[in-house]
C-alpha cells in the first residue's frame, strides 16, 4: 500500500509548527501506523534529514505512551484501539493521512508529535492512591468485596493514562482520567476511608493545572482506547458532593 | 575466585527471620532522612522500592527513561502473580512454592533466596489488596486463582488480563504518595549512562536528560538498579521496544559481575512472526494453556485447513510427550517442543513457524460466555493483530518468542552486587529463577525485592556508613561525564550508511539463530564472530543524525545498541562455557536419548559471574557454587 502523510513538525515547545508531507511506500496491511512511521523515519535518517519525533514503548496498547491524532481523532479510527495497535488495513490505498500531536494547554508539545503529560502524574500525586504503608496490611481475604464492585472498580482501573480524553475534549478537561481513578478507589472498601479527601484534592489540582471543566460533550469516552465509561465522571461528581456534606457536618 | 552469596546459617525456614534480628543493623529513625538512595527504574521492582524506602523516611531519587514512572515495561504483564496462600485448599504451601520454583529453575538458583521469596509471597498479596488493586474475585467476594505452567496447584492471583498494569499502578501510586510527602523525587526522561564509584563504592549516577541532551550528575549514599531485563538483545521479543540492558552494562563496566547471562526464556505462546516490518511480538498469556490444546498435523507439509484435519491426524505433542503436565508443561519444555515440530516441517501458517492452540473442546465444554470472561481481551488482541476471530476459527496460531531473562547482575542474599552500595532488584538481578522462570513469578519477585527485602538490607549498608559523604563536585563525577561525552561524540562522528535500527536487527538475528532456543559449540562460536563483525560495522558505518546536545531518539537507540553489542558477547561466552543443558539453556550436545535437557550437576552446579576486562577482551568468569541443603537436585520430569 502507499499513502501520503501530512505530519505536524514543530522544533520545540515555543517554535512555530506546520504540516510537512511524506510518501509512505511499500506499506503492509499488517503494519501498525507506528511501524509505518518507523519505516518513513529510516528513509529520513538515510537522507540525512531530521526523523519525525513520536513516542511509543509497549506497542501493545497498555503503557499509554503512544498517542497521535490521526485524521482529527485521537488514536484514530476504529474505536477502542491505541495508536500502536492501529493497523494499516483500516486505511484506503492511496489515502492522505493527517497526523498531529495531542493538543491541550495542560499537555504542551515537546517536539513534533511528542507531548508533555506530566500533569497527569501530578493529578495522581495529589491523592490518587490509598495510603497503605508496606507491612501494615490485613490478611487479603479479611474483607470480601462483592464481585460486581470489584468488576466495576476494574472497569475504571483499566485507564492507561494516555491523555486522549483530554485531547478530545473541547474544554481540555481531565474529568474522565480523574473520574476513573476516583471511582476505582471509591468503589472498593480499601479506598473508602480517604474517598472524601481524595476527590477534593484531585479536583482542586485539576483546576490548578489548567485542565478545563466538563460540559457533557462525552468526546472523551468516544476516543478512549479502553472505553472508560463517562458514568465515572458522574460518580466522581457524587463523591464530590458527598465530600462537601462531610465537611459541613 | 569463589563468590560468597552471604547466605545466613540455620534451617532454610528460619534464615530470613533470624537474619533480620542477628544479621541486619537498623538505622535510627531520626537519622533515616539524612540518607539518600538513587533508584534507577520505576517498574515493579523500582517503584515498590522507592515507595517503601520513602515510607521509612529515607530520601529517594527515582529515574526512568519514560516520561512517567507508570509506563515501565512491567505494565505489560498479563497473566498474574503467584502466592502461597493455599486459598484453593489444593495442597499449596510456602514449601511447595519454594520447591516448584527451585525445580522449575532446574536446580540452578540459590535455595535461601527462593525460600525467602516464597515466604514473602503472601504478604505481597495482602499489601496489594490494601492498596486497592482490583484482583479478580469469586462470587462470594473472595480472591480468585488460576493455574500456570509448571505447577499442579492454583496459586496465581490476577486482575483480568492486566495484572502487571494493576500491580504497577499500585506501586506507582504508593510512590506518588511519597512524592507528595516530599520524600521521593521522580525524574523521568532520564537515561542512566554511567555509574559513579567513589573509593570503590557506588555513590552516584550520570543521567542523560533525554529531553535536552544534557548530562546530569546525581550523588547519593547508595544506588539501586531496577532497570529490567535484556530480551531486546534478540530481534523481536515481547518486551517494550525501549527495554534495554544499558544500565546494567554500565554497572558491569564499572566492575559489577554479570551472572548467568545465557539463561533467557522464550515464551511458548506468542503471536507468530509475520514480516520484517514488525517491531515487536505480542504475548498471548500462558493462562490460555489452561483451556487450549496445542497441536500440529501428523503429516509434514499438511496444508489443509485445520478444521479439515481429523482428530487422528493431529499430533497433540505436549499431551503425548508429557502426559501429566500436558499443555501446562513448563515454558522451556513447551517452547522447545514447538520449535522441534516446526523444524521437522510440521509447522503451520504462512511461515511454517507456528503451531495451533485449539479451543474447540473448551468452547464446547464451557460456552462462549465463560470463554470470553476468561480470555475475551486476548481474543480481541489476537483479532486486532491477525484480523482473525477466534470465535469463528476456534483456534489461534502461536509460536515461542524471547520474553524474559533470568540472568542479571550478580547479587548476594542482601541483593547487593559485588560493588558495595550497588543493589540490584527485579529482572535486572539474577537471583531467584535459576535457569528457567515459572509463569507469574517475576511480578512476585520484583515486588518482594522492592517492598520487603531492600528496605531491610539497604538499612544494614547505611548503618555502616555516614550519610551525605559524597557530592557531585567530586572529580569522579566530572571524569564519568567526560567519558560519556566522548562516547557520544564518537557515535555522532561516524556518519556512515546504516541506521541503529538496521544494525539492531542484524545483531538480534545473530542472537536468535545462534544463542536462542537451542545452542551448540559451533553456533556459539559463529555468534562470537558475528557479534564482532556487527560491532565493527556499528563503529564504522553507523549513521546518527542531529546532535547529542538535544532530544535525539536515533542517538538513544545507538547508545543502547552499543551496550547490547558488548553484552551479546558475554552472553555467548556464558552459553559456550556451560557445557550442559539446564532449563532454558539447551545445548544440543547435551541431551538424553529422547531429547530432554541433560544437566551436569557435578561440574556445573554453580552461578557464573563474569567480570569485565575491556571491550573485545574475553571477560573472566568467577563462580558461586550452589549448595542444596533442603532439596536434592533431581532430574526434572513433567511426564
Ligand atoms: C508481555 C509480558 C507479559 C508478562 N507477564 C507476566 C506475568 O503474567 N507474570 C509475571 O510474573 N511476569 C510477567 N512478565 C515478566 C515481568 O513483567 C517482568 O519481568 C517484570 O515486570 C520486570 O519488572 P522490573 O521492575 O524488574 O523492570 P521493568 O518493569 O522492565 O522496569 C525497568 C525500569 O527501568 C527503567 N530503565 C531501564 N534502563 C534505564 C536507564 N538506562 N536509565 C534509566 N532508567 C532505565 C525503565 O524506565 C523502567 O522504569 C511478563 C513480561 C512480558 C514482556
Ligand atoms: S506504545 Fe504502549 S500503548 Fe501504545
Amino acid at each position: 500500500m502507499e499513502f501520503l502523510l501530512r505530519v505536524w513538525r514543530q522544533a520545540g515547545p515555543d517554535a512555530p509548527g506546520g504540516f510537512e508531507e511524506y510518501r509512505a511506500r511499500d506499506v503492509k496491511e499488517d503494519m501498525s501506523i507506528l511501524e509505518m512511521l518507523d519505516q518513513v523515519n529510516q528513509d529520513l535518517v538515510k537522507e540525512g534529514r531530521d526523523p519525525i519525533v513520536f513516542e511509543s514503548d509497549c506497542r501493545e496498547g497498555i503503557c499509554g505512551v503512544c498517542g497521535l491524532v490521526i485524521e482529527g481523532v485521537p488514536h484514530g479510527e476504529p474505536k477502542k484501539t491505541t495508536t500502536c495497535e492501529l493497523r494499516m488495513r483500516h486505511f484506503r490505498e492511496g489515502q492522505t493521512i493527517t497526523i498531529e500531536p495531542f493538543r491541550a494547554g495542560a499537555l504542551p508539545i515537546i517536539k513534533d508529535l511528542m507531548v508533555d503529560r506530566t500533569a497527569l502524574d501530578q493529578l495522581i500525586q495529589s491523592g490518587g492512591y490509598v495510603s497503605s504503608r508496606t507491612g501494615s496490611s490485613p490478611e487479603a481475604n479479611t474483607i470480601p468485596v462483592a464481585k460486581q464492585d470489584q468488576e466495576e472498580a476494574m472497569d475504571a482501573a483499566e485507564c492507561i493514562g494516555c491523555g486522549a480524553c483530554v485531547a478530545a475534549c473541547p474544554n481540555a478537561s481531565a474529568m474522565l482520567f480523574t473520574g476513573a481513578k476516583v471511582s476505582h478507589l471509591a468503589k472498593l472498601p480499601q479506598g473508602r476511608p480517604e474517598a472524601a479527601r481524595r476527590v477534593t484534592a484531585m479536583t482542586g489540582r485539576m483546576q490548578e493545572l489548567g485542565f478545563g471543566n466538563c460540559s457533557n460533550h462525552y468526546e472523551c469516552q468516544a476516543v478512549c482506547p479502553k472505553d472508560i465509561h463517562v458514568k465515572f465522571i458522574s460518580r466522581m461528581n457524587r463523591e464530590f458532593i458527598k465530600a462537601l456534606f462531610k465537611k459541613k457536618n | 575466585m569463589e563468590l560468597d552469596g552471604k547466605v545466613p546459617s540455620g534451617p532454610v525456614q528460619d534464615k530470613w527471620d533470624k537474619y533480620k534480628i542477628d544479621g541486619l543493623k537498623l538505622v535510627n529513625p531520626a537519622n533515616k532522612r539524612k540518607y539518600k538512595a538513587i533508584v534507577v527504574g520505576t517498574g515493579l521492582a523500582g517503584a515498590s522500592a522507592a515507595a517503601s524506602l520513602g515510607e521509612l523516611g529515607y530520601n529517594v531519587e527515582a529515574f526512568c527513561y519514560q516520561e512517567s514512572p507508570r509506563r515501565a515495561h512491567s505494565i505489560g504483564a498479563q497473566g498474574g502473580i503467584n502466592a502461597a496462600k493455599n486459598y484453593q485448599n489444593d495442597g499449596d504451601s510456602i514449601y511447595r512454592l519454594f520447591y516448584d520454583t527451585i525445580k522449575g529453575g532446574d536446580f540452578r538458583a540459590r535455595e535461601a533466596n527462593v525460600y525467602r521469596l516464597a515466604q514473602l509471597s503472601t504478604a505481597i498479596i495482602d499489601l496489594c489488596v490494601a492498596q486497592g488493586i482490583p484482583f479478580t474475585r469469586e462470587y462470594g467476594g473472595l480472591l480468585a486463582n488460576r493455574s500456570f505452567g509448571g505447577t499442579q496447584v492454583s496459586r496465581t492471583f490476577y486482575s483480568r488480563g492486566q495484572t502487571g498494569q494493576q500491580l504497577l499502578l499500585g506501586a506507582y501510586q504508593a510512590m506518588m504518595a511519597q512524592v507528595q510527602a516530599g520524600r521521593v523525587t521522580v525524574r523521568g526522561r532520564r537515561e542512566m549512562v554511567d555509574l559513579v564509584l567513589v573509593d570503590g563504592e557506588a555513590k552516584g549516577v550520570i543521567m542523560r536528560n533525554l529531553r535536552t541532551g544534557e548530562l546530569e550528575s546525581y550523588a547519593a549514599d547508595a544506588v539501586i538498579l531496577a532497570s529490567g531485563g535484556y530480551s531486546t538483545v534478540f530481534n523481536l521479543s515481547t518486551n517494550a521496544v525501549g527495554s534495554n540492558v544499558g544500565a546494567a552494562m554500565r554497572a558491569y563496566r564499572k566492575g559489577a559481575y554479570f551472572s548467568n547471562p545465557c539463561y533467557t526464556q522464550i515464551h511458548p505462546t506468542c503471536i507468530p512472526f509475520s514480516g520484517s516490518h514488525q517491531s515487536k511480538l505480542t504475548l498471548m498469556s500462558e493462562s490460555l494453556r489452561n483451556d487450549g490444546r496445542v497441536w500440529v498435523p501428523r503429516q509434514k507439509g499438511d496444508t489443509r485447513h485445520p478444521s479439515q484435519i481429523p482428530e487422528q491426524e493431529r499430533d497433540y505433542y505436549l499431551e503425548r510427550k508429557y502426559p501429566s503436565f500436558g499443555n501446562l508443561s513448563p515454558r522451556d519444555i513447551s517452547s522447545r517442543a514447538a520449535k522441534e515440530v516446526c523444524d521437522e516441517g510440521r509447522g503451520v501458517g504462512d511461515t511454517g513457524y507456528a503451531v495451533y492452540l485449539d479451543f474447540e473442546d473448551a468452547f464446547n465444554r464451557l460456552g462462549s460466555e465463560i470463554m470470553d470472561e476468561r480470555y475475551g481481551n486476548l481474543f480481541e488482541i489476537y483479532q486486532q493483530i491477525t484480523g482473525e476471530d477466534v470465535h469463528e476459527q476456534m483456534r489461534m496460531r502461536i509460536y515461542p518468542a524471547p520474553h524474559y531473562t533470568m540472568g542479571g547482575l550478580w547479587v548476594d542474599y542482601n541483593l547487593q552486587s559485588n560493588v558495595p552500595g550497588l543493589f540490584v532488584l527485579g529482572e535486572a538481578n539474577f537471583s531467584d529463577h535459576g535457569a528457567n522462570r515459572l509463569g507469574a513469578s517475576a511480578l512476585m519477585q520484583g515486588l518482594a525485592d522492592g517492598y520487603f527485602i531492600i528496605p531491610y538490607t539497604i538499612g544494614n549498608y547505611f548503618a555502616r556508613t555516614n550519610p551525605g559523604q559524597v557530592d557531585t563536585d567530586r572529580s569522579e563525577f566530572a571524569q564519568c561525564r567526560e567519558e560519556v561525552e566522548r562516547r557520544n561524540k564518537e557515535l555522532m562522528a561516524i556518519q556512515g550508511n546504516k541506521t541503529a535500527h538496521e544494525l539492531r536487527i542484524e545483531l538480534g538475528d545473530v542472537m536468535l539463530d545462534n544463542v536462542g532456543m537451542s545452542r551448540s559449540r559451533e553456533s556459539l562460536q559463529t555468534a562470537l564472530k558475528e557479534i564482532a563483525r556487527v560491532r565493527d560495522e556499528f563503529w564504522n558505518n553507523l549513521k546518527v543524525p542531529g546532535t547529542d546536545k538535544a532530544l535525539n531518539q536515533e542517538l538513544e537507540q545507538a547508545w543502547r545498541l552499543a551496550e547490547s553489542l558488548d553484552f551479546a558477547e558475554v552472553m555467548a561466552h556464558d552459553a559456550l562455557n556451560r557445557e550442559e543443558s539446564c532449563g532454558c539453556h539447551f545445548r544440543v550436545e547435551y541431551q538424553t536419548e529422547d531429547g530432554e535437557a541433560l544437566r551436569n550437576d557435578r561440574e556445573y552446579a554453580y552461578v557464573s559471574a563474569w567480570e569485565f576486562k575491556g571491550v573485545g577482551r574475553e571477560p573472566v568468569m568467577h563462580k558461586e557454587p550452589l549448595e542444596f541443603e533442603e532439596v536434592s537436585p533431581s532430574t526434572r520430569s513433567y511426564k
